[in-house]
């Protein structure tokens, strides 16, 4: 063999094997687990490898369940708890099965954190407007969490909250406590009501109209299904919030979280590396085009 | 990283521009004209002239080297590439007909080696191969632990690569190994790898790479180059080094000093080939084209004629797509994670819960031609089109991404700008 001698390809890529490698999972063990409704579970995470770096409200991570496959999951916890991990999940199918099946001592991969935040910073002195469909209370509960940590640097709080029925409300204890502050404003709607249900009925875009914020002075943090997205942002803008103050986080099909795998894409953005969070300018001409 | 002479310079597709107008296009043949005298740069004292005896002398010093030589060579009727013992193996002899939907190969009057233009396999086969294992797991004492591959990653020398492929292996280094997450595997594959360019002499029907100035001669990003010289009873290689792993190897090969007559018949084997492209595409203002028309009634017509079989991202050298596999042994002891390419013409590719976000077949062909001539400069800040035309050649139907363009540009009304 000749001497090392430097190669065009090295020269453009530099040399090989420096760096790790992003599509390894660090390993956490499951601490606690607690069954929010029938299919939705949260948990918390101790790493038993070095952790990975602290998160971003808003940002998510990709969990590997042993020999069954690999999700993104969006992260619950407290940001400033960053020994621990927490996040939320519903159990829709193979993966987040095995995962949502994991208990205290078992062990699950972590990949992460990847993707955007919220950037709570950016909304300093506004009223923070969070607005959650279902299971997109999660990466909501982590930002509301900070907000809550910074209270004086905000105005009005305000969360609005739509859930198919009273049986898929998680997240119950946080709920009542946030309700029980006189400075956050909480609002529950059900899609469809229940014996013993005595609050409102109707999609979550029905809060909207009446919701007390100030759309000259408020951003708006809004995650759920991409329907909800579309009629939020709508209504949202009929109320005069300006489109690059409300803030969605999206969903496409992710298998790497990095950048490398082309599977996220909605038109020109990679939702893993330029979103999840999304401003509602870049969003807009791509949201309401069918199966981009 | 040591400093040398290797040009940093690659023959990366020109972003197709966003600006519109006479201006746009005037700057876009500039381009095309120096990508054509690419060699005009090149020095005489700078080159040396192989035979074809040398040229096997080229693969068997890096066979020597280490490196697993992979190259073009006829199997089953096309040039496809392959892992190569000797020069021997090269399709001496041989060049192409290629049009949409067809490929025949063509026995030629000469011994031409460079003069196939592209099979249908791209060299990404080499760096981003179609399986590969990411890392295995075990269960154990704590959960399960994780390994990566044993087996070390091979260096491959690629043996002909042409401007569009080399153009095409910058995009996805790009994509995967200049990224602020490189792919380890790629990336060592890819920065182990030594290349070996040929210029192109013999552009095939669906070739187009001038249009974007990724060719016909190799401007950058390879080790040696080499310009194929055929007439009368001359057979010869004008090879250039571009980097010191390649001024290293010359030295030590059968050759003999370039003469101005020698330089002056590589340049015109080069400016011939670029005028003798099967195929142009225009690229001003593509990305503002297919944004404009995310919504126009000609996806629906494509799509009649599209079998959503995925062949066109199979062959491109540019697509990355790639899925990953989690399974474990019979015993759930061992687990494994496996990377194998994946095509957006997949209804699995886009699944979320409630179903393919692009169930259609339309929606399907306007996603990949945009992203390889509309998005992919604001994802990655390359075109991720190269010309090669093997998307055309290789489509069942014969859909033909310049012809499609050329259609959507035709519905454009008067005064639209695009
Ligand atoms: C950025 C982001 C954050 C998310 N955060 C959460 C969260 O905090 N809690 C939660 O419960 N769910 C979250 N999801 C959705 C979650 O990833 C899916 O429910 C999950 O992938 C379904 O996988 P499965 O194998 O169990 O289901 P299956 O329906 O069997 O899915 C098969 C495969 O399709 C893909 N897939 C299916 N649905 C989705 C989806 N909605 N998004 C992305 N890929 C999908 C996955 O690769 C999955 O393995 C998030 C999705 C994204 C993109
Ligand atoms: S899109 Fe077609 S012509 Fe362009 S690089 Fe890919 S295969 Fe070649
Ligand atoms: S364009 Fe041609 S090659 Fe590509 S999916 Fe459609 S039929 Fe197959
Ligand atoms: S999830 Fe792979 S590129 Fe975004």
């Amino acid at each position: 063999m000749t001497a090392v001698t430097e190669s065009a390809a090295a020269d453009l890529v530099g040399s090989a094997d420096s760096g790790t490698d992003p599509m390894v999972p660090h390993r956490y063990r499951v601490v606690r687990r607690r069954l929010e409704t029938r299919d939705t579970v949260t948990q918390l995470l101790e790493p038993l490898d070095e952790p990975i770096p602290a998160f971003a409200p808003g940002q998510f991570a990709m969990l590997y369940a042993f020999g069954v496959g690999e999700v993104p999951i969006s992260m619950s916890g407290d940001p400033s708890r960053v020994e621990l991990l927490q996040h939320t999940l519903r159990n829709v199918g193979a993966v987040t099965g095995a995962l949502c099946a994991a208990r205290p001592g078992a062990v699950i991969g972590v990949r992460g954190p990847f993707g955007t935040s919220w950037d709570l910073n950016s909304a300093y002195g506004h009223d923070l407007v969070f607005i959650a469909g279902g299971i997109g209370l999660a990466p909501l509960r982590s930002a509301l969490l900070q907000a809550l940590s910074q209270r004086e640097r905000y105005r009005r709080l305000v969360l609005l909250l739509g859930v198919r029925n009273p049986d898929e409300l998680m997240f119950r204890k946080d709920l009542r406590s946030w309700k029980g502050l006189f400075d956050v404003d909480v609002e529950i709607t059900v899609d469809r009501g229940a014996p013993g249900w005595r609050g409102q009925v109707g999609v979550v875009t029905t809060l909207l109209p009446q919701a007390p914020f100030d759309p000259d002075n408020a951003v708006a943090f809004v995650c759920g299904p991409e329907v909800m997205l579309r009629f939020t942002a709508l209504g949202l803008s009929q109320r005069g919030v300006p489109a690059q103050r409300i803030r969605l986080s999206t969903e496409r099909n992710m298998k790497c979280g990095v950048g490398l795998c082309g599977h996220c894409q909605l038109g020109p953005v990679l939702v893993c590396r330029d979103g999840p969070v999304f401003s509602y300018d870049r969003l807009a001409p791509l949201l309401h085009v069918r199966e981009l | 990283m040591v400093a040398d002479s290797a040009s940093p310079e690659t023959c990366r597709p020109r972003t197709p521009t966003t600006t519109e107008g006479a201006a746009a296009r005037a700057a876009a043949l500039a381009d095309v004209a120096l990508a054509d005298v690419a060699l005009a740069d090149v020095a005489l004292a700078d080159v040396v002239v192989l035979s074809p005896p040398g040229l096997a002398a080229l693969a068997n010093a890096l066979i020597g080297d280490g490196y697993r030589l992979v190259g073009p060579t006829v199997r089953s009727e096309a040039v496809v590439l392959e892992e190569l013992e000797s020069a021997d193996e090269l399709p001496w002899g041989w060049d192409v007909d290629a049009d949409a939907g067809r490929y025949r190969l063509r026995r030629r009057a000469d011994r031409a080696v460079f003069a196939h233009a592209v099979g249908p396999q791209p060299w990404k086969r080499f760096l981003l191969p179609p399986a590969s294992l990411l890392w295995r797991a075990r269960r154990g004492e704590s959960g399960f632990s994780v390994d990566p591959p044993e087996d070390p990653l091979p260096r491959y020398a690629l043996f002909g690569v042409r401007s569009c492929d080399l153009a095409a292996i910058a995009v996805q280094d790009r994509v995967l190994a200049t990224s602020a997450h490189p792919d380890s595997g790629y990336r060592g594959r890819r920065a182990r790898s030594f290349v070996v360019a040929a210029d192109c002499a013999t552009p095939a029907g669906t070739c187009f790479c001038s249009s974007l100035g990724c060719g016909p001669a190799a401007a950058g990003g390879y080790d040696v180059a080499l310009t194929e010289v055929v007439t009368g009873e001359e057979h010869l290689f004008l090879a250039r080094a571009g980097s010191a792993a390649g001024d290293a190897v010359l030295p030590r090969l059968p050759s003999r000093p370039a003469t101005p007559h020698d330089l002056d018949a590589a340049r015109a084997v080069v400016g011939e080939a670029a005028q003798r492209m099967g195929r142009r595409l225009d690229p001003d203002g593509l990305p503002e084209l297919l944004a404009a028309h995310r919504e126009d009634p000609h996806w629906n017509e494509v799509a009649q004629r599209c079998l959503s079989c995925g062949n066109c991202t199979l062959v491109c050298p540019t697509c990355f797509c790639t899925t990953v596999v989690d399974a474990t042994d019979v015993t759930g002891t061992v687990a494994e994670r496996r990377r194998h390419w994946d095509s957006c013409f997949d209804l699995d590719f886009s699944y979320l819960h409630a179903g393919s976000v692009r169930a259609s077949t339309s929606a399907r062909y306007r996603h990949w031609i945009s992203h390889k001539l509309g998005t992919w400069p604001e994802q990655f800040g390359t075109a991720g089109c190269v010309g090669c035309g093997r998307c055309i050649t290789w489509c069942p139907v014969g859909i033909d991404i310049t012809a499609e363009i050329a259609a959507l540009r035709g519905g454009v009304p008067e005064g639209g700008g695009l």
